[in-house]
């Protein structure tokens, strides 16, 4: 299964939360295939997809599922100790890891390599977790949904994309219609 | 009132409430008084352009955000403050030391000081700064305008202001 897959899958799980999603493919795809204004697309700043995901899930009680990718885990690496040590049980970080830089060309990261981000996150002191294959994503995301505590999901899959559309609309608009959502 | 004390009195009054912060000697005094205060939530952060990650994330849930941070680290969040915290139109005070002006002991500071206004003023973002003891008393205004503009604003306080290191 290649990222846009596991998306399809997952959508009906994303809707009823608030989705911050990682830039490039991952924000086209998820907009293409289930825009909602629970999501908040990326649409620069490669990386920081975790790190948005925790203040907003540390400022307010609904539940915050993080689309990331392995690559931009890898960009912000110091992103994983300030989650292990500043809990929200209320956050749930994806990350989806097929060992490549889909956006720019499936150039292979470090993930798909020696490296294993799923031993880095228990390294950097997370608590819960949790390495799946891509076809078990939706019962192991709902599952952490459901325990209402604070899970690194690092799901395996491969690396492939699907054509998408940019994403057009305008940041301010975005922003705006999510914090509506995240208020409401 | 020691300024430490006084810069977050005018934090906490302005419901500042979630602050990120990258070590720093001559902010270490606000740091310290930023983690005493119950009002506010204070989380360390690696590194500057995560810290302005947390900082969007908390303002989006609700909580108006602050970041404090050194002057070399203009050089680190470029990206992050023209594609996410102007992108976005999101407010962010940045309280920042500013190492390498008069006082400065160490030769690198010196190099990136030089560069910090010209960047700031570059990108576009409005820009204070605290020579003067008395200078702080502005603050108060600085947030206020921050938070009315939706923008990233600078408040750079240079080592004469904390009374040399």
């Amino acid at each position: 299964m290649i990222r846009s897959e596991i998306l399809r899958e997952v959508a009906p799980i994303l809707r009823d939360q608030l989705v911050v999603c990682n830039i490039g493919l991952p924000s086209q795809e998820l907009h293409m295939i289930d825009d909602q204004p629970t999501n908040f697309y990326m649409l620069g700043t490669m990386g920081l997809a975790s790190s948005i995901g925790l203040g907003l899930a540390l400022s307010q009680p609904k539940t915050v599922v993080v689309i990331d990718g392995d690559g931009s885990v890898l960009t912000n690496l110091g992103t994983l100790p300030t989650i292990a040590n500043n809990v929200a049980d209320n956050y749930i970080l994806l990350i989806v890891d097929n060992g490549s830089y889909g956006s720019t060309g499936d150039q292979p990261t470090y993930a798909g390599k020696k490296t294993s981000l799923t031993k880095v996150a228990e390294a950097c002191g997370c608590e819960n977790v949790v390495e799946c294959r891509a076809e078990e994503t939706g019962e192991v995301l709902q599952k952490a949904i459901d325990a209402k505590r604070m899970t690194i999901i690092v799901c395996k899959c491969e690396s492939g994309n699907v054509k998408v559309p940019v994403i057009t609309k305008d940041p301010v608009v975005i922003r705006d219609r999510f914090m509506a959502a995240v208020a409401s | 009132m020691s300024i430490s004390k006084q810069i977050v009195d005018d934090f906490v009054a302005n419901d500042i409430a979630f602050v990120t912060t990258v070590p720093c000697k001559q902010l270490g005094g606000v740091i310290e008084e930023v983690e005493a205060r119950p009002e506010i939530y204070h989380i360390p952060s690696n590194k500057e352009d995560e810290g302005m990650g947390l900082c969007a994330g908390a303002f989006m849930g609700g909580k108006r955000p602050a970041i404090i941070m050194q002057n070399t680290a203009i050089g680190v969040t470029i990206n992050t403050l023209v594609t996410l915290t102007q992108f976005y139109r999101m407010p962010l005070p940045m309280l920042i030391s500013f190492r390498g002006e008069l006082k400065e002991p160490v030769a690198c500071q010196a190099e990136m000081a030089i560069h910090t206004k010209p960047l700031l003023q570059q990108l576009g973002i409005p820009t204070y700064h605290f020579h003067k003891q008395d200078d702080v008393r502005e603050l108060d205004a600085i947030l206020k305008y921050t938070f009315m503009s939706s923008k990233p604003v600078a408040i750079l306080t240079d080592a004469t202001f904390w009374g040399g290191y």
